[in-house]
C-alpha cells in the first residue's frame, strides 16, 4: 500500500471517529440545551413583545440569533468532518487509479487531509469568535484545499492510464 | 433479468468443505464483507425511501403548520396575550422537533449505510480474525438500524419515564447506537493498524475490473461530489451570512408589526420568513444530496463485480441511478421557481435512485462468491472433492 493511500485511509478513519466522538459529546452535553435555549429565546422575544417590553424582546431575539448561529455551525462541522472522512477513505481505496506520480498523489492526499480537518475546525472556531475574518479565511482555505484536491483527483481519474 | 455466465460454477466443488455451497469464505452469506454490503445498501435504500415519503407527505404540510403557528403567535402579540404566545411557540417547537427528528433519521440511516459500504471496501486491510470481523459487522449494522430508529422515536417518546431533565429514552437509544458505531470504527482502525505493521491482507482485495458501469459510477460520482462542493462554497460565500441576517431582521419586523397591531404586515413577514426558510432548505438539500449521491456512486463502483447481472442490466441500473442523482438536487433547487412541480420531479429522481439501488441489491443477492475464490480455495476444494 502506497503512502498516499495510507494517508487517506488512516487519516479518513481517524477523522470519521473524531467527527463522531465530537457529535456524540455535542449531542450528550450541548445540543438539547442549545435547542431549548434557541426556542426559549424566540418564544421569550414574542412574549416580551406581547407585554410591550420591546427592549427585552430585542435582547431575546439577539440571543436567538446567536444561539442559532452557533448551533448551525456545530452541526455543520460534525457532518462535514464525517462526510469528508468518508470521501477520503473512498478515494484511498482507488487512489492507485489516479494517473499521477506517487509524489503528486501524496500532495493531493495531504491537501485533502489538511483541508478536511481545517475547514470544519475553522467553522467551529467561528462559534467562539462570531464573524472573525481570520476564521472565515481559514474555512475558505480549508474548503479550497478540498476542492482543489478533488478537482485534481477527477483529472487524474480521467487521464488515460499509462501505468498498469 | 437474464442471467450471465458465472466466472466459476455455482456448486460446492469450488468452496472449502466447511463453507456454504457456492460461496467463497470471504463473501459467504454471513461474512463481514457481505454483511456490510447487504446492510449498507439496504440502509441507504431504506433511508432514501423514508426521505421520499417524508418529502411527499410531511415536509410541506409541516412547513405550512409552522407558518400558521407563527401567525398565531403574532396575533397573540398584537392582543397582548403572553400565555397565547407561549402556547403558539410550544406548538411550533413540537412541529420543529417532528420535522427535525425525521430529517435526522433519514440522514443518519443513509450515512450509516455509506459507512457500512466503506467498511466493506477496507475489510482486506483489517487484520482481525474472521469471527471478530463478522461480530463487528453485525454490531455495526445493528447500530446503523437502531440509531435512526432512536432518533425517529425522540418526537413520540419525549421525556416519558426518563430520569434526565432534557434527554428521553429514545435519545438514550440513539446515543447508545452512535457509541456502538464509534466502538466498531475504533476496532476497525486498530485492525488497520495491525495490517500496516504486518502487511498481510486478511482476505482478497476487490477485483480491479475496468467495466463501463464501474467507470461511469466512479467518474460520475467524482463529478457530482465536485459540483456539490462548488455549490456549497458558493452558498457559504454569497448567501449563508445574508440569510442569517435576513432571518433576525424578518423576525424583528414581524414583532414590530404585531406590536403595532398591523396583522396584515405581520402575516406578510411570516410569509417572508417561510420563503427564506424554503430558500435555505433547498440550497442545503441540493448541496447535501448531490454530494451524497456522488459518494454513493463512487462506493457502488467498487461493488459492481459483485452485482451478478448481465452488462446490459448493470448499465441500466447505473444510468437510472446517475440520472436520479442529477434530477433530485437540480429540481430541489428549482423548487423556488417552479414550486411543487419541481418538488414532484425531485421525488421521482429520488425514486430512480432507490430503484437503481434495489436493482443492484438484487444482483448482489444473486452473486455466488466466485470472484472471491482464491487459488488456494480452488486447490483445497479440488483436494476435498478428490478425497470424496
Amino acid at each position: 500500500m502506497t503512502g498516499s493511500r495510507k494517508l487517506l485511509i488512516f487519516g479518513g478513519m481517524t477523522l470519521a471517529a473524531f467527527g463522531m466522538l465530537y457529535g456524540l459529546q455535542y449531542a450528550l452535553f450541548v445540543e438539547h440545551q442549545a435547542l431549548d435555549h434557541m426556542s426559549g429565546s424566540l418564544a421569550q422575544s414574542f412574549t416580551a413583545a406581547a407585554r410591550r417590553n420591546l427592549g427585552q424582546s430585542q435582547v431575546s431575539l439577539e440571543q436567538y440569533g446567536e444561539t442559532k448561529y452557533d448551533y448551525v455551525r456545530q452541526v455543520d462541522a460534525h457532518s462535514h468532518w464525517i462526510g469528508l472522512a468518508m470521501l477520503m477513505i473512498v478515494l484511498g481505496v482507488i487512489f492507485e487509479r489516479m494517473n499521477f506520480s506517487e509524489g503528486i498523489r501524496q500532495l493531493v492526499a495531504f491537501s485533502l487531509l489538511v483541508g478536511s480537518a481545517l475547514f470544519p475546525l475553522a467553522v467551529i472556531l467561528q462559534t467562539y469568535h462570531h464573524g472573525a475574518s481570520v476564521l472565515k479565511a481559514l474555512a475558505m482555505v480549508g474548503s479550497g484545499l478540498v476542492i482543489a484536491a478533488l478537482a485534481a483527483a477527477a483529472w487524474g481519474f480521467a487521464r488515460p492510464r499509462t501505468m498498469t | 433479468m437474464p442471467a450471465i455466465p458465472r466466472p466459476f460454477p455455482d456448486t460446492a466443488s469450488f468452496a472449502p468443505a466447511n463453507s456454504v455451497p457456492g460461496c467463497a469464505p470471504d463473501f459467504a452469506p454471513m461474512s463481514a464483507r457481505r454483511l456490510y454490503i447487504f446492510g449498507g445498501i439496504a440502509l441507504i435504500a431504506a433511508g432514501l425511501l423514508f426521505g421520499d415519503i417524508f418529502a411527499v407527505f410531511i415536509l410541506h404540510q409541516n412547513a405550512a403548520r409552522q407558518g400558521e403557528a407563527l401567525i398565531a403567535a403574532s396575533h397573540a402579540v398584537a392582543a397582548g396575550n403572553a400565555a397565547a404566545v407561549n402556547e403558539a411557540f410550544s406548538h411550533l417547537g413540537n412541529l420543529l422537533e417532528d420535522r427535525g427528528t425525521k430529517v435526522d433519521a433519514h440522514v443518519h440511516m443513509i450515512a450509516a449505510g455509506y459507512l457500512a459500504l466503506l467498511l466493506a471496501l477496507v475489510q482486506p486491510y483489517i487484520a482481525l480474525s474472521r469471527q471478530t470481523k463478522k461480530s463487528m459487522a453485525s454490531l455495526f449494522i445493528a447500530g446503523g438500524v437502531l440509531l435512526p430508529v432512536g432518533i425517529f422515536l425522540i418526537h413520540y417518546v419525549g421525556l416519558a419515564g426518563s430520569p434526565f431533565s432534557a434527554i428521553g429514552w429514545a435519545s438514550v437509544l440513539a446515543d447508545s447506537a452512535g457509541a456502538l458505531l464509534i466502538v466498531v470504527l475504533i476496532v476497525q482502525a486498530w485492525g488497520f493498524w495491525k495490517y500496516v505493521r504486518s502487511r498481510q491482507l486478511s482476505e482478497p482485495e476487490l477485483p480491479g475490473e475496468d467495466s463501463m458501469p464501474r467507470r461511469a459510477l466512479l467518474t460520475g460520482g467524482t463529478i457530482l461530489v465536485l459540483l456539490g462542493f462548488l455549490h456549497g462554497a458558493y452558498y457559504a460565500g454569497t448567501l449563508l451570512y445574508e440569510h442569517e441576517r435576513m432571518e433576525t431582521a424578518i423576525l424583528q419586523r414581524l414583532i414590530n408589526a404585531a406590536t403595532a397591531g398591523n396583522l396584515d404586515a405581520a402575516t406578510t413577514e411570516v410569509n417572508n420568513f417561510g420563503a427564506l426558510a424554503g430558500a435555505r432548505a433547498v440550497n442545503i438539500a441540493a448541496h447535501s444530496h448531490i454530494i451524497e449521491f456522488g459518494l454513493l456512486a463512487m462506493l457502488l463502483s467498487f461493488v459492481q463485480p459483485f452485482v451478478f447481472l448481465s452488462e446490459k442490466w448493470k448499465r441500466r441500473w447505473v444510468k437510472l441511478l446517475l440520472g436520479g442523482s442529477v434530477i433530485l438536487p437540480v429540481f430541489v433547487l428549482l423548487e423556488l421557481r417552479l414550486g411543487l412541480l419541481a418538488g414532484g420531479i425531485a421525488d421521482i429522481g429520488g425514486l430512480m435512485v432507490i430503484v437503481g439501488l434495489v436493482g443492484m441489491l438484487v444482483g448482489i443477492l444473486r452473486y455466488s462468491g466466485g470472484l472471491d475464490v482464491t487459488e488456494n480455495d480452488v486447490a483445497e476444494a479440488d483436494a476435498a472433492e478428490g478425497a470424496r
